[in-house]
């Protein structure tokens, strides 16, 4: 065994340019199938991410599943009762404080409680409709997918002033108003009141620019006559995956509908599996082409090796040991060319993780390109180069290793 | 005399749809220490009469003994192991590995065999290459040798593991006058003082006259010249 390593390795040495040609074709395929596979989990991965950036990763809001029994039925189940007016229950989550404090008591995040009303903004007699969310500043910092997203002032800014609002650029701009302004909101209960604009997001969500004021908790529940109500409870997760089973646990006990982030988005998961079966398609007909790449370079020197293939025969070398000493030759090359492809892959991903453009519209985002960094990817490509490299070894060695001898002496010149 | 190599009715067909036989019911026995010439006009079956004998070729019906054990029932890594240690071979062309410097060449057979140590090994392919001619040339690659010190070279590496058959096919086929000579030389010397057994292809009429014995091949058949 310790001879056919030599052979192996003075025929690997002793055709350096053949080789270094092989290794580098090999490298190539690895490398390449490396840099696609992080580009296409990248892209990926940040689209996920977004989604769960921007929206909370558990919401609890005042609804339930199923609408509750009125007292009526509860005690006259089986009769038919007509002409009853239903009694109209207090809105929003019944004892807002106990559920807070069991909440944050266990649930491994942050937890922000709010009050949504709809209403309208109105500025110099420009009206846009709005959802005004009443938020505790300190608390909804840990849930806000706002915060980070000031264009003008800043979050901490709504904690300044009693009456200050945060509205998006986009509201903003149909509005007219700008930083400093005072806008009017008015509830859907007539209640009106005046704020002053704190700060101006932009969070690339058209909805939530163009539709959402932000104020303190208290001012919402006095222009919505709601007082120390809240309908809404969003938590964010330090782990995202774990969202379902808080959920499930936050409803189970409190008995409102609690929705975790993977439910609110159902629809565009399922998109995602075929996207995701499209993105393992592509980056195995990559490195297919990359496999059928290593196997035509390496199968071309065994081929050259026909010769020698006989000498060793007619030198009392056996079949078996042909095989060995090719199929070695191709792992070499592939285990070479691998480690190398390592290198290229990772600069690859590297530069590309450099590339930064511009998005013409806004003018004001920088983006670079989502990447992937899995030592899978790695590992993934250098099995495929490793095994191709081996079938391209192993195939034409074995044929020329069945081969007469005498046929390819007769034939040398 | 003892009996080396021993065939019955040997013959060998190329399967085709039109099958052509090469060799044809041939019988011969050599024994040690003989030096013997394969002659007859291109095309005969020489060469393939000398890789039937040498076991890089099967025959297709005939029975054929080496050292006394049948051939026949011998599988692919015995008939490996009979032409390590029983056979050496010369080719018109010099057939060296040419990764490979002239010493290593020499040693592979060895290496594969097994017997010697690394250093006995490496004395004997001195010994050998020496004997031979080539004592400046142990570390060059074979592009770097002549026509005939490759021969020699060759011939060096056909008596590695000590075999006592050598056979060779048109060893000075693709030589000067001068390096046949030598070579022939080399190989006569081979039966007269090494007791080897030499059966060379030829078709050098004068060479084969010099040799102990000719077997004459026409048509794949053995005829009186």
């Amino acid at each position: 065994m310790r001879l056919i390593l030599d052979i192996a390795f003075t025929h690997i040495v002793g055709r350096g340019r053949q080789t270094l040609v092989a290794i580098l074709g090999v490298a190539v395929g690895v490398g390449f199938s490396i840099a696609m596979a992080a580009l296409m989990q990248g892209g990926q991965d940040d689209f996920v991410e977004q989604l769960v950036n921007t929206m909370p990763h558990v919401q609890v809001t005042d609804e339930r599943r199923t609408p509750p029994r009125q007292p009526a039925e509860e005690v006259f189940g089986t009769v038919a009762i007509s002409g009853l007016r239903p009694r109209e229950d207090r809105r929003g989550i019944i004892n807002p404080t106990a559920a807070l404090a069991w909440l944050r008591g266990w649930v491994p995040g942050h937890v922000a409680e709010s009050l949504k009303t709809q209403g309208v903004i109105r500025y110099s007699s420009r009206d846009v409709g709005a959802s005004i969310i009443g938020v505790e500043p300190d608390a909804e910092r840990g849930v806000s997918p706002i915060v980070g997203d000031f264009v003008q002032g800043s979050f901490d800014r709504l904690k300044a002033g009693g009456n200050n609002v945060l509205i998006g650029d986009t509201m903003a701009s149909r509005l007219g108003a700008g930083l400093g302004d005072t806008i009017t909101a008015v509830s859907s209960t007539g209640l009106s009141r005046n704020f002053t604009i704190a700060g101006l997001f932009h969070t690339g969500t058209t909805a939530r620019d163009e539709g959402e004021a932000y104020v303190l908790l208290k001012n919402a529940q006095i222009l919505g006559e709601r007082a120390n109500a809240i309908n809404e409870i969003r938590i964010k997760l330090a782990d995202p995956d774990a969202a379902p089973a808080v959920a499930k646990r936050v409803e189970a006990e409190l008995g409102y509908k609690a929705m975790a982030w993977q439910e609110a988005n159902e629809s565009i998961l399922e998109a995602l599996v075929i996207r995701n079966v499209i993105m393992y398609t592509v980056v195995a007909a990559i490195m297919l082409v990359a496999g059928f790449g290593i196997f035509n370079i390496i199968s071309t020197i065994t081929h050259e090796k026909a010769r020698d293939i006989a000498i060793m025969k007619s030198l009392g070398f056996a079949e078996g040991d042909m095989r060995r000493l090719f199929l070695i030759e191709g792992l070499a090359i592939g285990a070479a060319g691998s480690l190398l492809g390592w290198l290229l892959g990772f600069s690859l991903v590297y530069a590309l993780s450099q590339v930064r453009f511009e998005l013409a519209t806004t003018g004001q985002e920088m983006t670079r390109l989502p990447i992937a960094w899995s030592f899978l990817h790695y590992l993934l490509a250098a099995a495929f180069a490793l095994v191709s490299a081996a079938v391209a070894g192993y195939l034409p060695a074995r044929r020329a290793a069945k081969l007469n001898p005498v046929d390819i002496i007769r034939g040398a010149t | 005399m003892n009996t080396l190599i021993e065939a019955v009715d040997l013959t060998r067909v190329l399967p085709a749809i039109v099958p052509v036989t090469l060799i044809s019911d041939v019988s011969l026995s050599v024994g040690e220490r003989e030096f013997v010439a394969v002659t007859g006009p291109s095309g005969s079956g020489k060469s393939s009469l000398l890789y039937l004998l040498g076991l890089l070729d099967k025959p297709t019906s005939g029975m054929l003994k080496i050292g006394g054990r049948d051939c026949g029932p011998m599988d692919e890594e015995e008939r490996a192991r009979t032409r390590l240690a029983m056979l050496g071979f010369v080719f018109q062309f010099h057939f060296l590995l040419p990764e490979f410097t002239v010493r290593e060449n020499v040693e592979i057979p060895m290496r594969k065999l097994g017997r010697l140590s690394r250093l006995q090994m490496r004395e004997r392919a001195t010994e050998l290459l020496e004997s031979l001619g080539l004592a400046g040339h142990l570390d060059k690659r074979p592009d770097q040798l002549s026509g005939g010190q490759r021969q020699r070279v060759a011939v060096a590496r056909s008596l590695a593991n000590d075999p006592p058959i050598v056979l060779a096919d048109e060893p000075t086929g693709s030589l000067d006058t001068k390096s046949s000579e030598q070579v022939f030389h080399i190989l006569e010397a081979l039966v007269r003082e090494r007791n080897k057994t030499v059966i060379a292809v030829t078709h050098d009429v004068e060479m084969a006259a010099r040799m102990d014995r000719r077997i004459h091949l026409v048509d794949g058949r053995i005829a009186e010249p």
